[in-house]
């Protein structure tokens, strides 16, 4: 089932130095399932493609539909939770309160509320570290918070843009592996903006390769990894023969080049 | 000596000494390098009348009796730190707060904290109004657009007012209308302590980043909600900082009220009636109780600050 559908999208920003495309003719279908990462240079639009999704932009041209609704009615709808590239957690709640944030707009009952974040809570793996301050918990924590935030509600899209780029590798690695196991166990639909291969690589079952100046979608991947990923399948060839060609979509799209 | 001894922590006793010893020894050293200027600059100004009064009276005086008289005159120049420290404990623990007058019990007038009282009072009703409506208009300036053109001018045009001059209108209008005592002197305070509020409000209700309002919009979240849920609580760090120097002003405020007008109570009167009879000591010691109450009520928030970002989490 098609979730999410983009038809020749359109975007085109007016800054004081001229228009400037971010966004060129963009289609695109994401299955119900799916998780798709979006890779390409700075500039590429996937990050503004996220935000359309989002309705956090409009486009100028094209359609895009989720849920077969406009995307300003399903994120009335509740159709998506969003994380961002920053953790974005408001320092003066607790972390409990942070996840309750989106909770108490919806209108959830008390109790509801805190089953649904003992829930998350545990599916994030901070348990226990409910009743503390944001900046009592180390980066990778603050962006498990986050994204038990947008888990909190009933929403089966999640859009994930850059989520782990302030992280250190060795962090990164380990959240990309708790990541795979949320996506198993919540049957989520996630589209996932990165710029790096080995993460898209990892992570995905559809990696759509992007480049810039216009923004535009220069190759589909369609992964045939296993969807039961440990660590170590990236040194496997089939894994690193998709890296090639994630890096030979990249180079088409004149995306070294400076 | 063993190892263990000369590792063995201080006492508890030397270290609280010695921490109150960090705190208390700059603000000693700070006040009497102050108290000495005073005092050299109360011999300078207040010489010339005791030299000239010898002189009248032909008589020849020593350094000793003459430095003796510039800290002992009745209306020096420049009182002398004692002198005025005298007058402050005279007039407050030495007076009575309350006396009975025509069968009645009235507070003194002779009581310096009368006087504090019928300042601080309309101060802080002023500065109530006067944050109040800094805040309302911080909100309608960060809400819409027209008024974010319009108001903040027309606040800055306000300040440049002399207060002094506002100041009898004020109470001569409102007069007319019939409100008097408390009132008049609490608006023209509430005039002086909203702008630093608007001010900083303004800025602390635009405090949030592009990531958090984002998340808001992601959840469809209504103005209101946005305000309370993020704008608001984002800007309670800039709130004090305007209310602590709001509530200055309020004092300010209410103190120039007190003086072209004619007021027969407050610190402000305690001034003009001063200045009217020469009695430096009196306006000096006016002008210490109003920095007295100014810096009680400034730590009286402080304290308030502290326990409210305490309790949000903020105070790292």
């Amino acid at each position: 089932m098609t979730v999410i559908s983009a038809n020749s999208l359109d975007l085109t920003f007016q800054t004081n130095d001229g228009s400037v495309q971010a966004l060129s003719n963009v289609s695109l279908d994401i299955e119900k399932g799916d998780f798709v990462s979006f890779i390409g240079p700075s500039g590429c639009g996937k990050t503004t493609f996220l935000r359309v999704i989002a309705a956090l932009e409009q486009p100028t041209g094209g359609t895009v539909s989720v849920n077969g609704m406009t995307p300003d009615e399903a994120r009335k709808a509740r159709a998506y939770g969003y994380v961002f590239q920053a953790a974005g957690l408001y320092p003066w709640r607790t972390i409990e309160k942070n996840i309750k944030l989106p909770l108490e707009i919806m209108g959830y009952t008390a109790k509801d509320q805190q089953d649904r974040v003992n829930h998350v809570l545990q599916l994030v793996d901070l348990e226990g570290f409910g009743k503390k301050f944001p900046w009592q918990l180390s980066g990778g924590m603050q962006q498990r918070a986050s994204i038990a935030r947008a888990l909190a509600f009933d929403a089966d899209i999640l859009l994930m843009d850059e989520p782990f780029g302030a992280l250190d590798e060795i962090v990164r690695d380990r959240l990309n592996e708790e990541l795979l196991k949320l996506w198993a166990r919540t049957e989520k639909t996630i589209g996932f903006v990165t710029h790096s291969i080995p993460e898209a690589v990892y992570l995905s079952t559809k990696i759509v390769v992007m480049s810039p100046r216009p923004g535009r979608i220069t190759d589909v991947i369609e992964s045939d990894l296993p969807r039961e990923r440990p660590l170590d399948i990236r040194d496997t060839p089939e894994f690193l023969a998709l890296a090639h060609r994630v890096r030979e979509g990249l180079r088409e799209g004149h995306a070294y080049d400076e | 000596m063993s190892v263990a001894e000369a590792q063995a922590p201080p006492c508890a006793f030397c270290m609280a000494m010695r921490r109150i010893s960090m705190a208390v020894l700059p603000v000693l050293t700070v006040v009497s390098v102050i108290v000495a200027i005073w005092y050299g600059g109360a011999y300078l100004m207040n010489r010339w009348v005791t030299l000239d009064t010898a002189q009248r009276q032909g008589v020849e005086l020593t350094f000793n009796e003459l430095f003796a008289d510039t800290m002992a005159q009745e209306r020096p120049r420049l009182p002398a730190p004692h002198q005025v420290a005298a007058e402050l404990w005279n007039t407050t623990a030495g007076e009575e707060l309350f006396r009975e007058r025509r069968g009645e019990l009235r507070p003194n007038p002779r009581n310096l904290l009368f006087h504090a009282y019928q300042t601080l009072a309309p101060t802080l009703l002023g500065f109530v109004i006067g944050s109040l409506a800094g805040l309302l208009l911080a909100i309608g300036i960060v809400h819409n657009r027209a008024m974010d053109l319009s108001v903040m001018p027309w606040a800055i045009a306000s300040q440049t007012i002399p207060i002094l001059a506002v100041a009898p209108i004020v109470i001569v209008v409102l007069n007319a209308v019939g409100l008097t005592g408390v009132v008049p002197k609490s608006l023209i305070s509430a005039y002086l302590s909203f702008f630093p509020v608007v001010v900083g409000m303004v800025k602390g209700l635009r405090s949030p980043g592009a990531i958090d309002l984002d998340l808001l919009r992601t959840y469809s979240a209504s103005r209101t909600e946005t305000l309370f849920k993020l704008r608001l609580p984002a800007s309670v760090p800039f709130l004090f900082a305007s209310l602590k120097v709001g509530i200055a002003a309020a004092l300010v405020g209410t103190i120039v009220a007190e003086l072209p007008t004619g007021a027969r109570f407050g610190l402000g009167a305690r001034l003009l009636t001063g200045s009217y009879y020469g009695q430096t000591i009196q306006i000096w010691s006016a002008l210490f109780m109003a920095a007295i109450c100014a810096a009680i009520l400034v730590a009286i928030l402080g304290l308030i600050e502290r326990a409210t970002l305490r309790r949000m989490g903020l105070n790292r």
